[in-house]
């Protein structure tokens, strides 16, 4: 179980917990504003993109090249940001801090 | 004989990668169109590199000639937000960003949903049916009444007009047909001005962008875009990806089975098909792509289906891996001017296949014409001319 809080752009702070699945699927189950997930987690359409809280930074592993690549050419983009659809829900990501960029 | 028959066959629902050598060996193609020569980019991080950089390669120039084949001659009409640039296209993107995201909503998705399993329930009843004109233009005009948000009987009107808004049979760019459209949107925009709803003519007459009322002509702009885009592209998507499950049914098993991967069938569909070829940029400084030289006020194409093929990124790329799990296609654009349309694209493929999955257990090719478009030295394969199928 991991308990994940997004922030969304007009502040609004939303903490759920999740098992399994993909970041960006617990954030469109649960509503989060920001992320929409239109390719479902392909790493396609760039609609999930989040900027991790620095101090809960460590959490989380390396972005792989194509996620970097994607991320690269997004005008919005910082050394934080990332995709969440390539983050898996883990044990490992509990009490991670999410900042969603739409 | 028996063998001959599966090996045509198997054919049918493959879609070659005409850029390959190409890409490899160069990384572009030269074409010509209308003596306004276009350099395609064919490799993904090109294509993408290219597009993201909208000062030296923009879309606001003359209407149409970023289209390819140009425009320029059959239309002086701007298409919004599509051929406008930053920081302008922002503001329009703006506004018609939410309406074009309703898709997401589930009574949206309803609708399309019974409008695709009537279709469906109405092709099961015949012997067979030719998938182009019987199945995909009318499921494409029927779901296009939903994204506007208008009577389900203009899909009438808009299936009457055939397949194609901007071609006909014979020649790639027909005026004619042009006209059509443009004098049937003058009407729908007059008459919602008269008698406002809550249809997409409406809420743009009603919309302020950069604190000027949007002007008709713009409105028209953005509705010629809303037409013209989603139409051969919808109508191309949907026909392939019925031949492919003709051919490969267990494919169409495994959606009714594990129902959780219909989202990825949908993407790498998308990716295998790129239902649109390439889409052109006016080059506003002399400049170079992959060490290739490109002269001030020429033009680029964005080549989506080459960049699709791109082994460099994709895994086994000729081939479709329906649950592909990493898939950054291009095939609905990238950044800024990215496919307005996806979401609502998407949803039609994705309820496509569920209700494919439910309703038919096999689906038989009886005929078929592939439609080969020729780009310079490169004959692409984007979809078929007809192509006539039973359900059952």
């Amino acid at each position: 179980m991991a308990k994940i809080t997004f922030i969304t752009k007009d502040q609004e702070s939303i903490v759920v917990e999740g098992t399994a699945g993909s970041v960006m699927e617990l954030a469109v189950q649960n509503n989060v504003k920001g992320i929409d997930g239109d390719c479902g987690g392909v790493c396609s359409c760039a609609t999930c993109h989040v900027q991790v809280d620095p101090a809960s930074a460590d959490k989380l592993g390396e972005a792989s090249e194509i996620e970097q690549d994607m991320l690269e050419l997004d005008d919005d983009a910082n050394e934080y940001s990332r995709l969440c659809c390539q983050l898996q829900v883990t044990e490992a990501l509990d009490g991670v801090v999410l900042n969603v960029v739409k | 004989m028996e063998h001959l028959k599966e090996d045509k066959k198997t054919k049918l629902s493959e879609f070659p990668d005409a850029f390959e050598q190409a890409r490899i060996e160069k990384g572009y193609g030269e074409i010509d169109d209308q003596n306004d020569p276009v350099t395609m980019l064919l490799r993904l991080k090109d294509v993408r590199k290219t597009a993201h950089n909208w000062k030296t390669f923009i879309s606001g120039a003359e209407p149409g000639r970023i289209v390819v084949p140009s425009e320029v001659h059959i239309r002086d009409i701007r298409q919004i937000p599509f051929e406008v640039d930053p920081p302008e296209h922002k503001s329009y993107r703006d506004l018609v960003e939410p309406w074009f995201k309703r898709p997401l909503e589930e009574g949206y998705q309803k609708v399309l949903k019974t409008i695709i399993d009537e279709l469906i329930d109405e092709v099961l009843t015949k012997d067979q049916f030719e998938v182009v004109g019987d199945f995909s233009l009318k499921l494409q005009s029927r779901a296009l009444t939903t994204l506007l948000n208008v009577p389900y009987k203009e899909s009438e009107t808009w299936i009457d007009w055939g397949v194609h808004v901007f071609r006909s049979e014979d020649t790639d760019l027909d005026g004619g047909k042009a006209n059509i459209l443009f004098d049937y949107l003058d009407e729908k925009i007059e008459e919602a001005s008269k008698n406002p709803g809550d249809d997409l003519y409406s809420l743009l007459l009603s919309a302020v962008v950069d604190g000027k009322k949007m002007t008709k002509e713009e409105v028209k702009g953005v509705m010629i875009l809303t037409f013209a885009g989603g139409r051969d592209t919808v109508i191309n998507a949907v026909t392939n990806s019925i031949a492919y499950f003709a051919e490969h049914p267990n494919s169409l098993k495994r959606i009714a089975q594990e129902p959780e991967i219909t989202g990825r069938a949908v993407e790498e569909l998308v990716r295998y098909f790129a239902p649109l070829t390439h889409m052109g940029r006016v080059v506003t400084e002399d400049t170079q792509v992959c060490e290739h030289a490109i002269k001030n006020d020429s033009r680029v194409s964005l080549c989506w289906a080459s960049a699709n093929r791109d082994s460099a990124v994709f895994e086994n790329p000729n081939e479709v891996v329906l649950d592909r799990k990493v898939n950054p296609h291009v095939s609905f654009g990238f950044s800024t001017h990215n496919c307005l349309g996806a979401t609502h694209a998407r949803q039609i493929l994705k309820i496509l296949l569920t209700s494919l999955a439910e309703k038919v257990s096999d689906i038989e090719i009886k005929d078929a014409k592939e439609n080969i478009e020729e780009w310079g030295e490169f004959n692409r394969k984007v979809g078929f001319k007809n192509i006539t199928v039973s359900f059952n």
